[in-house]
């Protein structure tokens, strides 16, 4: 496949950032997105110039770190995963892929395509978290959970706190990493006791850090 | 003041004061449609003479003047918190789901608005502080806002201006009831796609009702 690139570059976080053009030649449909970005860096270095900086971890669909705004879409077209798991076969040859940063003023950009998710932690610090203390394990049934409440907990806990939420939002808005973590905890015995107080104090956090409505 | 409240706290007024709008429009149209009654204004004529005596009718138009304003202020500080949380903007926007009009509000928002001044003038001080012809009802004596309304409708510009800004009040509660909800926490699995549907059903019955009016008056 033959693609044309609009990568949006930007030096450090203070430098005013540009799209610059790039072309990738003979790439496997096969290959995953994040592969076929290594395969422009690689001839990016091979030329001297600096390779294009983005979010990599796992690169088996867990992690979330692969922050990418592609053509209109975090993550890409499809739904429900990451990056990483995006391939080459969900475009055309021939295609021109736009690729920008997570935007949202609590992300500002801090090279390329890499984004500071920090205000998500600061979100969690300011009470996203139980401070019951549960002790040792306790026996299997000792605390009953209706198993609809498992699985809703289990639901809000599989908000990997990417930030594909604010990218998408057209408010910029952390109203939904906000809810997956006050539900999540919501639902269980441990987390109850202080629903109130976290979903306030996450609210305020999102609120001070000037994220959306 | 309005800026200490958190963005949950503003987002429910705002759905309350939009909810409360609504309950005022339907009102509104209600009587508006008694018009079209061939019965020489008369029903109309009472309608109006109700809504402008009544005690009741006289203090809730005040709680009126200030869901207005509430909803205003807050759909405004709450536009501009929006866009100051993304000041650099995406080369491609988004296709994510969202309905078309949710993300024109304020625009389809400040329409109405201008509208409503050219309105407020037209109908609503003219009656309060204007000249108004008379009609006897009965034997008594009542302002014919009536005749106002028809003498208004008459002319071409002013039937074209009231649907085009009845159509950007129609835009604008395509999104209104079902997120007035969701502001509320009020969204489930099955019934949000019901709410969905009476947003769309309402904005459709409000503002063709509207429109019917000066169209029906204009015609005849």
């Amino acid at each position: 496949m033959d693609l044309t690139l609009k990568i949006w570059r930007q030096k450090n976080a203070t430098s005013k950032g540009k799209f610059v053009t790039y072309k990738v030649n003979g790439i496997s449909p096969n290959s995953s997105f994040l592969e076929m970005m290594d395969i422009l860096n690689e001839s990016l270095v091979v030329k001297g110039e600096d390779p294009v900086a983005f979010d990599h971890d796992c690169r088996e669909g867990i992690c979330g770190a692969c922050s990418m705004y592609i053509n209109g879409r975090p993550h890409g077209p499809d739904k429900a995963i990451t990056t990483c798991q995006l391939h080459m076969r969900r475009f055309k040859d021939g295609d021109t892929i736009v690729i920008e940063p997570w935007r949202a003023r609590p992300f500002p950009v801090l090279k390329d395509l890499i984004v500071d998710r920090t205000a998500f932690d600061k979100i969690i610090q300011a009470g996203g978290y139980i401070s019951v203390n549960t002790g040792g394990i306790p026996d299997a049934n000792a605390i009953p959970i209706p198993r609809a409440n498992a699985e809703l907990s289990m639901d809000a806990a599989a908000c990997i706190g990417c930030g594909a939420c604010v990218a998408a939002c057209k408010n910029a808005s952390a109203m939904l990493f906000v809810s997956a973590k006050v539900s999540q905890f919501e639902r269980l015995p441990e987390g109850k006791p202080e629903a109130a107080e976290r979903g306030q104090a996450t609210v305020a956090e999102i609120d001070r850090l000037g994220f959306g409505n | 003041m309005v800026l200490k409240y958190s963005s949950i706290t503003k987002k429910i007024i705002m759905a309350l004061a939009g909810l409360f709008l609504i309950s005022f429009l339907i009102v509104h149209l209600g009587i508006n449609l008694l018009i079209l009654k061939n019965d020489g204004r008369e029903a109309f004529n009472l309608a109006a003479h109700f809504m402008v005596t009544n005690p009741l009718i006289q203090t809730m138009q005040w709680v009126l003047f200030g869901g207005f304003i509430i909803h205003i202020l807050l759909g405004v500080v709450l536009q501009i918190q929006n866009w100051m949380a993304r000041p650099q903007r995406y080369k491609v926007e988004g296709y994510s789901h969202t309905s078309f009009f949710s993300k024109f509000m304020i625009h389809t928002g400040a329409i109405i608005l201008a509208f409503l001044v050219l309105h407020l003038i037209n109908f609503f001080f003219r009656a309060k502080f204007g000249e108004m012809p008379g009609v006897m009802i009965g034997d008594q004596h009542y302002e014919d806002m009536g005749l106002l309304v028809i003498e208004k409708f008459k002319s071409l510009p002013y039937v074209l201006i009231y649907i085009f800004w009845l159509l950007f009040l129609g835009f604008h509660l395509d999104h209104a009831f079902h997120s007035a909800l969701q502001s509320l926490g009020l969204n489930h699995n099955k019934y949000t796609p019901v709410a969905f549907g009476i947003s769309r059903a309402l904005a459709i019955l409000i503002a063709g009702g509207f429109i019917l009016i000066p169209l029906i008056i204009y015609i005849s």
